[in-house]
């Protein structure tokens, strides 16, 4: 499973990581960044398939994708 | 925070000025990648002019030249001629370059000098307020033009080619892969690479300029223009017989006698 985390202090909520994902992981939330949008929420984060696209064009690096060790084990 | 962001930014600098959904970041980051898939960070020397793009090398901990208005390339130039061995990337924006810039870069061009070049064009100039840039596509609105602008706009890339350059390529942020890969190629190739990205301007772009107001939707939309061939994308020339301008300059010393 991946271990996804996206930064608060880093987020603008411009939603580009809406569209940009293929397995739609993130989806819209109510949560609070510090600049004062709303940042996106993560769910099913088991189906990731480690395209490293929401990395590449989150425009402020707020997204941090990471292979957990169990997964690389099971493999 | 991403790693690889947070190892090659200075943090005490963020948040960045960027507006959100800005396409400098994604440029950012495929600088980063670039620049550690190369393993150059203490080879390399930014140096950027005046503009939102501007500012993208400047939150880079490496070796960084902030410089005045569209004289990035005269600084690049000469920071080459000191340092032969350090490899130089130059940030710059379309108004920067295009405009202001526009004599520096016919001659830089015309040179071959060993420069890798990445022009950020988002059609407008974005830091000052949304007016018409030498790259606003005709019978675009912006602030300056509110009937629609009436020039033809000027193509960085038939610019490059026929002035010489002996790297030119052109994508947009909407394509982050090729992007990193033209920017490790332009960084390898010897000579002159200048690489236009297209970009997006939500806040002060939006609607009028690109059709859409989204910056998802903006990049949805280079999508599909390049599908359809409204813009080129690629890489337009890799392979030119000219020489270098450092290898012509110790040429000419080694004839004079001059110990190179």
């Amino acid at each position: 499973m991946a271990n996804i985390t996206i930064d608060k202090s880093c987020c603008k909520g411009c939603d580009i990581c809406y569209a940009v994902c293929p397995k739609k992981i993130f989806v819209r939330s109510k949560n609070r960044n510090h600049y004062g949008t709303n940042m996106p929420d993560i769910t099913n984060p088991e189906t990731c398939i480690y395209c490293g696209m929401c990395e590449r064009m989150c425009p402020d690096g707020a997204i941090d994708v990471q292979k957990e060790e169990s997964s690389e084990n099971e493999d | 925070m991403n790693r690889l962001y947070k190892s090659y930014i200075r943090t005490d600098a963020l948040p960045s000025l960027f507006c959100p959904g800005c396409g400098n970041g994604i440029i950012q980051m495929a600088a980063i990648r670039a620049i550690d898939g190369l393993g150059i960070r203490e080879n390399l020397a930014c140096v950027s002019g005046i503009g939102c793009s501007s500012w993208i090398p400047c939150y880079l901990n490496l070796d960084v030249m902030h410089t005045i208005h569209g004289r990035a390339l005269a600084f690049a130039t000469g920071l080459k001629m000191a340092q032969p061995d350090k490899k130089v990337m130059v940030f710059t924006g379309d108004g920067d370059c295009l405009a202001i810039g526009g004599n520096h870069f016919l001659h830089a061009c015309a040179r071959n000098i060993d420069l890798t070049v990445i022009m950020v064009n988002n059609y407008i100039y974005g830091m000052t307020g949304g007016q018409k840039s030498p790259a606003t596509p005709m019978d675009a609105v912006t602030k300056t033009s509110p009937y629609g602008a009436m020039d033809y706009p000027i193509d960085g890339c038939q610019l490059a080619l026929t002035m010489g350059a002996t790297y030119v390529a052109r994508w947009s942020t909407a394509h982050p892969v090729q992007l990193e890969k033209s920017i490790r190629e332009g960084v390898e190739h010897k000579g002159f690479s200048y690489i236009e990205v297209l970009s997006q301007c939500p806040v002060q772009g939006g609607k009028n300029l690109y059709g859409e107001k989204e910056p998802a939707a903006i990049l949805k939309k280079y999508r599909e223009m390049a599908k359809e061939g409204q813009v080129q994308l690629g890489v337009f020339t890799k392979d030119s017989p000219r020489t270098e301008y450092l290898e012509r300059v110790n040429q000419r010393l080694a004839a004079q006698g001059w110990e190179v």
